[in-house]
């Protein structure tokens, strides 16, 4: 790195927009196992339940993880949502 | 291109109906008098309608209707004029139009590998997804219970530069998104432009680096091992490290 990096990379930390890419694709596109057997109602539901749970809470999106583990015979639903105390709708 | 420059017998076959460009970019769309769907509707043979390169022995181009309407691809039509070439050619290459419409899903119909193109656009890599559920859901060997089809991931326009700075997805980001093998990287290079300006396919440009991540990635799809480059920016003199962007 040249020492005039040194003065850009703090500005560099919040312009990391491949990072943003990453974690926006990654909110998209849900994939578990092989891609023949993922339902492909995946992303849809995904999406309504980030929707259900915006109608009662304000929420980043980034707060809200939903992802689809498989357990032997049994697929499990994981859907983590962080709250932060303030981020009530009421 | 590149597999007939290994020698194997390679045909193309341009399934944009419509939007006829395999023949502008390999340089021959002086010579093409038959097309596609003449060859489907009967009013050509394939002889008549495929095109030999002049520069490469074993290249031929079966180019794309421009007038017709994309329907005109209908499966038998497809599926009978590829298993005639599939006799005559070790490769037949199937250049599917970007995009899920017909011309695409019979592109990918009867394929039994399949090469998925993407740049580290955000829009490219969520269509790289689509395309590959399609592939898994819809093509021939997914409706008749077969092994599947068999992908390969190519990232183009690949700029290290600008991944170093965070400017641009990183390859194993896109593969950790897309979950598929990896065939090649092709760096972001100027001569990529000038290589269709002329039709002349960049592979065969040997001093270009996007002409030399080709030839590794056909050498990898035959079964070669060849280290992935052009992964990391070029190396700069010292005053360009200092005051370079």
């Amino acid at each position: 790195m040249g020492f005039l990096d040194y003065f850009r990379a703090s500005r560099r930390k919040q312009d990391n927009t491949a990072q943003q890419a990453k974690e926006r694709l990654q909110m998209i596109i849900v994939r578990e196992g092989p891609r023949r057997q993922a339902p492909d109602f995946l992303p849809r539901l995904k999406r309504e339940l980030i929707e259900v749970v915006r109608k009662y809470v304000t929420i980043d999106q980034e707060k809200i993880k939903v992802q689809l583990d498989r357990e032997g015979d049994y697929e499990v639903l994981d859907l983590t949502i962080t709250l932060e105390p303030d981020e009530r709708a009421d | 291109m590149g597999l007939a420059q290994k020698g194997h017998k390679t045909a193309a076959v341009d399934f944009d109906v419509g939007l006829r460009n395999l023949d502008l970019i390999m340089g021959c769309e002086r010579r093409v008098v038959y097309d596609f769907v003449n060859v489907i509707n009967g009013e050509a043979n394939l002889n008549q309608a495929l095109i030999k390169d002049k520069r490469v022995d074993n290249l031929y181009v079966l180019p794309a209707s421009q007038t017709r309407d994309k329907e005109a691809l209908t499966k038998e039509g497809v599926g009978k004029v590829l298993a005639e070439l599939s006799k005559a050619f070790d490769f037949v290459v199937c250049d599917s139009p970007a995009g899920i419409e017909h011309g695409a899903l019979m592109a990918m119909y009867f394929a039994d590998e399949a090469l998925v193109v993407t740049n580290p656009e955000v829009s490219s890599v969520r269509d790289s997804d689509r395309i590959l559920g399609i592939l898994a859901s819809r093509s021939k060997r997914a409706e008749d219970v077969e092994e599947p089809v068999k992908e390969h991931l190519i990232i183009t326009r690949y700029a290290p530069n600008r991944v170093n700075q965070g400017e641009m997805l990183a390859m194993d980001d896109i593969l950790e998104i897309l979950g598929v093998p990896l065939l090649g990287v092709i760096p972001e290079s100027q001569s990529v432009l000038q290589a269709s300006n002329s039709g002349t396919p960049v592979v065969l440009d040997e001093k270009s680096d996007a002409g030399q991540a080709y030839t590794d990635l056909v050498a990898r799809f035959l079964g070669e091992e060849r280290e992935h480059r052009f992964l990391t920016p070029p190396k700069k003199g010292l005053l360009h490290r200092w005051f370079g962007g």
